[in-house]
């Protein structure tokens, strides 16, 4: 399975680092880890600090624009290794794999990549929908998580974020989500102190016993949605590729992700999300069960 | 036709068919491979094993075949074949009115066929319009909003040549716009998925129906609040369905949605053939029944009465079509189809 790896320079760990950055790059419109998509095909790091990135996607039209935002990733990301010099993501059977890779290789904008057909702003728009649906879908598992756990509603929706903090959660996808779900209600600013509400909507306001069934259907809406998209994609990725040559991360990288699950996301360390989100990455199976 | 387990005949409308030239001697450049290779990624991965053409069989078949598929082996009564030109992908393009028209005059009856056009031709998208009516006399269209054309990277149905356009569907009649707002055409920096614009012109175009096939996937959720809102917006199942098959829970989940939001008088079955065919789909539909727990939660259910309405009636009632009238006149004009 992992054949198309090349050998690794600088050891097992740094191409586990490398794998662990890439597992923290979404795919905007499933939020899941294009590493767990089987997205990803390869990666290598020469003596001089490149990493070459070889990834693809389940259709030779997927929108170049989500594209553009994952290749814009990868680079993020593991440009904040240390050893890390150049990143050079490369797009494989795609549309717009030509223009993709010359912009991720000279640091291009959206725009100047695509400047011959005239695009028009950037991606933040679309960054910022995406976001907004990744949120709902995070803050949905958590609060059935925490529903399955036998909590009231009045007690879901006056809960603080210390309260959210502290509770275990038995559930697995709630347990998943918990610190993917922190990470954006930190991001968004929905919630600093540790005794802000845990659960809001989008625009900050509070929920009440009342107003949360209708604000729980509008979440499973967009949950839905988006576990629809995920199994599309992944069925059209095997059909492309063959189910034999998705990639996995090696077993160190396994091994490095498994050693994040105890990671404590209590808003220590630098800015805890990093944190949190390693942990949230741990590999999935790479075909989603059927539930 | 289809007749149920027990006996009961239920009238089928499948409301998204297609007669298209994909094969490689019609082919114009990569993107028309592409294109089809797409198509193909979406039957495998969906389809039971035992449904699966070759790849061959896929790209261009017989209408002959179509036929076969649709009406012997298939229970299908009617379909409506959908007109999708691509001519920058196919020299003949991959499948034109005219192409289309050819297919369905050998069962006549069968077939309501459906124009396409394209409000960026501005004038000329006009003239085309009162071409399709006054030739073909189409009672819908079909658009992709997401479609590449020259510099264009996809359009809106708000764009004011698209009013024009509407404004001219409605008063000729042309009443079912049918919109393509899912994956596989191209959408680079504008989020053509989005199906908002749909919102706008359902309101103000009380006289036409918005059929938003694949029921807005990949933004059901989004279509749902909008399908909620506005009378004269439907959603085609189309690539939902298959899920019926290889994850009969999320596509208990989709439709359930779908009843709560949308309801049962708004969906229209539809095979998506060549992408599926309709037997399976069909008597999986008939026989599927949403797990009790889904059912509690969403409070819905499918009941016998809504899979009529989804599998044709709903579909009559857009078209015009007078079911027992209809039942009458295909009974008394068989099909004459070479055996496959």
């Amino acid at each position: 399975m992992t054949g198309a790896m090349d050998t690794p320079i600088g050891g097992d760990t740094r191409v586990a680092a490398l794998w662990d950055g890439l597992s923290r790059v979404m795919d905007p419109e499933l939020d899941e880890s294009i590493v767990d998509l089987g997205f990803v095909t390869d990666v290598s790091l020469d003596a001089a600090g490149r990493v070459d990135v070889g990834f693809r996607l389940p259709t030779y039209w997927c929108s170049p624009n989500f594209a553009f935002l994952m290749v814009d990733d990868i680079a993020r990301e593991l440009a904040r290794l240390p050893f890390v010099r150049e990143v050079r993501p490369k797009l494989h059977d795609h549309m717009a794999s030509d223009e993709v890779n010359r912009g991720a290789h000279l640091g291009l904008s959206f725009a100047e990549t695509f400047e011959a057909f005239e695009v028009a702003g950037t991606l933040e728009d679309l960054r910022e929908t995406f976001h907004r649906k990744a949120f709902q879908r995070r803050q949905e598992a958590v609060i059935l998580g925490l529903r399955r756990a036998g909590w009231s509603d009045a007690a879901i929706v006056t809960a603080d974020l210390a309260t959210l903090d502290r509770v275990v959660l038995e559930d697995g996808e709630a347990t998943r989500q918990k610190p993917r779900y922190r990470e954006l209600l930190l991001a968004r600013g929905l919630a600093l102190m540790p005794g802000d509400r845990a659960f809001v909507t989008l625009e900050g306001a509070a929920l009440t016993e009342a107003s949360l069934p209708a604000h729980m259907r509008a979440l499973r809406a967009v949950r839905i949605n988006m576990e629809a998209n995920g199994a599309i994609c992944r069925g059209l990725l095997d059909a492309r590729y063959g189910e034999t040559a998705v990639a996995e991360p090696p077993e160190a990288h396994a091994n490095a992700a498994r050693a994040n699950e105890t990671h404590a996301c209590g808003g220590g360390g630098k800015s805890c999300c990093g944190g949190c989100a390693r942990q949230a990455s741990a590999p999935q199976p790479a075909a989603a069960p059927d539930l | 036709m289809y007749t149920t387990p027990d006996g009961e005949e239920v009238f089928i409308i499948d409301g998204h068919t297609h007669f298209w030239d994909g094969s490689p001697e019609n082919q114009k450049n990569i993107h028309g491979k592409q294109f089809i290779d797409c198509f193909y990624g979406y039957h495998s991965s969906l389809s039971p094993k035992d449904k699966l053409w070759t790849r061959e069989q896929f790209a261009k078949y017989s209408a002959d075949k179509m036929y076969h598929d649709l009406f012997v082996d298939g229970p299908d009564d009617m379909a409506i074949v959908q007109s999708t030109y691509l001519k920058d992908f196919y020299k003949n393009g991959f499948n034109t009115i005219e192409r289309n028209h050819e297919m369905a005059k050998g069962q006549p009856g069968r077939f309501i066929v459906n124009g396409a056009y394209d409000p960026r031709d501005g004038e000329e998208a006009l003239e085309y319009i009162h071409f399709l009516k006054e030739t073909y006399d189409v009672k819908g269209v079909k658009l992709y909003t997401a479609e590449w054309k020259g510099e264009s990277r996809g359009w809106k149905l708000t764009d004011p040549n698209s009013y024009r356009c509407l404004e001219l569907c409605q008063k000729l009649g042309i009443t079912n716009v049918h919109i393509h707002k899912g994956p596989t055409i191209i959408p680079l920096d504008k989020d053509a998925f989005d199906v908002h614009d749909v919102d706008h012109v359902a309101t103000d175009f009380q006289g036409l129906n918005f059929i938003i096939e694949h029921c807005g996937l990949p933004r059901l959720d989004d279509f749902c609040w909008i399908a909620v809102q506005e009378t004269n917006v439907y959603g085609g199942l189309a690539v939902a369905l298959p899920f019926i098959h290889s994850r009969p829970r999320y596509f208990a989940e989709v439709i359930s949605e779908l009843l709560f939001w949308v309801g049962e008088d708004k969906l229209l079955f539809g095979s998506d053939y060549a992408i599926w065919t309709p037997r399976w789909l069909v008597e999986k539909f008939w026989n599927f029944e949403i797990p009790e727990d889904i059912k509690q939660e969403h409070g819905v259910d499918l009941t016998r009465e809504a899979k009529r309405k989804i599998l044709g009636l709903n579909a009559a009632r857009l078209y015009n079509i007078d079911v027992e009238a209809q039942k009458v006149r295909l009974k008394n004009s068989p099909l004459a189809v070479a055996a496959e």
